[in-house]
């Protein structure tokens, strides 16, 4: 029995983004395309006004996001991108169209996703990212909170996981390790306690890594 | 007593036994759990006191959720590094004679979860392990083998000398150290005096 789930329209992304910089003054949006087949765009939206858009998301007839199903984190660490750009160049007193490797190198931030849907409207989701200025000292960003009761727990795994501080929330405390933890596991650049002591079948990294603590462990 | 005279007298209607056996038989066959269970090996473990696999034939039916009046505890599932000391804490609680079967792969040695920054490399490493059941998860059956095997370790437990079980030698370390939160890591990782490391190591 096929029946017709009823699908409002929502506003497209790029358009959504401009709704959202109206509707929030001082707002800033950009848009993040997702070139994979499923195609999930995402907005990119300046903290200082996280709070004002995330109220209007939710409060505006058009889109009622009413539901976060998700907040994740990723760590971005520091890195140098490279990139192929066609340049006009005299070769050998000819000229020609010459590939050429630029490297840019893009500064190391943590960011926060939010999967929102709406449930009134049956719409969804609508991806929006939060960055941090960089992965050191300047790790905050602003809890949702009180927007969404739904993201407290999940704000505080990324703050357990990942670091980031979120301002306003309610409880921030880390949820899955103890208090006195000092690392952010899921950081690209955490280093693990260096345990290994026995392993049955080692290979690769942690051959490398049991062999240090048992010479019997020796690559061949 | 002679096994031979003994089966002579059996023959003629005199029944032997020895305080012993009576002693060990009562104990093996009133086993009571502690109620509590870490993953999805739990859900194996009920099943297994539910009426299809019925651990209640064996006299392990009553599951206490006290460890004041525990005699076993089944280690049912993973041990996070943040859980760890409440297991080791409950351990220590237990009344001797006490025993421990850790249950499924992650309980023996961190299973798929081994050298994951959270997940302890199995319970051995702070209390000691009477019978390990390697699975992902066990099954029920595996489950009732081990707790036969344990029935059989308590039934060849001597009252005197050496290997008598910790409750009637005084000296027999009945606690064990429980370990405390570092800043990366449990500490101690391990207590040295209840696991060592596999001192033979597979060649090639």
């Amino acid at each position: 029995m096929a029946e017709t789930i009823l699908r409002c329209e929502m506003i497209p992304l790029d358009q959504l983004k401009s709704v959202l910089e109206s509707a929030v003054p001082g707002a800033q949006a950009e848009m993040l395309r997702n070139d994979a087949p499923s195609a999930q765009h995402s907005l990119r939206i300046d903290n200082e006004h996280a709070l004002a858009v995330s109220k209007f998301l939710r409060a505006d007839p058009r889109l009622r996001l009413d539901y976060c199903s998700n907040v994740t984190g990723i760590d971005w660490p520091e890195a140098v991108l490279k990139e192929k750009v066609k340049v006009r160049a005299v070769v050998a007193g000819v000229e020609k169209e010459v590939e050429e490797v630029v490297e840019k190198r893009r500064p190391g931030y943590l960011e926060a996703v939010y999967h929102l849907y709406s449930m009134e409207l049956k719409h969804g989701p609508v991806i929006i990212r939060f960055r941090t200025t960089n992965r050191t000292d300047q790790v905050r960003l602003t809890s949702l909170t009180p927007v969404w009761r739904g993201c407290e727990f999940q704000e505080r795994e990324i703050y357990d996981l990942y670091g980031i501080v979120f301002d306003a929330h309610p409880d921030l405390r880390r949820i899955l390790m103890w208090d006195g933890f000092q690392d952010y596991p899921m950081r690209k650049d955490y280093v693990e306690p260096d345990d290994y002591e026995y392993e049955p079948t080692p290979h690769d990294k942690v051959l490398e890594k049991a062999s240090r603590h048992l010479p019997r462990h020796t690559i061949p | 007593m002679d096994e031979g005279l003994r089966s002579e007298l059996s023959k003629q209607g005199v029944f032997t036994t020895t305080l012993e056996e009576v002693y060990n038989w009562g104990r093996k066959n009133s086993v009571w759990p502690l109620q509590f269970g870490l993953a999805c090996c739990a859900i194996e473990m009920i099943a297994t006191t539910m009426a299809r696999f019925d651990l209640a034939r064996f006299g392990a039916e009553v599951f206490r959720p006290s460890p004041r009046q525990a005699d076993l505890m089944i280690v049912a599932g993973t041990v996070t590094k943040k859980m760890a000391p409440q297991v080791v804490r409950l351990y220590n609680q237990m009344p001797e004679p006490k025993y421990v079967i850790a249950m499924g792969a992650c309980a023996i040695s961190g299973g798929p979860f081994k050298q994951g920054y959270n997940v302890l490399k199995g319970i051995d490493r702070y209390i000691p392990v009477d019978v390990h059941i390697p699975g992902c998860p066990p099954r029920p059956e595996a489950l009732v083998h081990a707790f036969m095997t344990l029935q059989g370790k308590i039934d060849e437990q001597k009252l005197t000398g050496n290997g008598r079980p910790p409750h009637l030698d005084p000296d027999a370390p009945s606690e064990f150290s429980v370990p405390q939160f570092g800043e990366h890591d449990l500490l101690p990782e391990k207590n040295p005096d209840v696991w060592k490391p596999p001192t033979r190591m597979r060649h090639g």
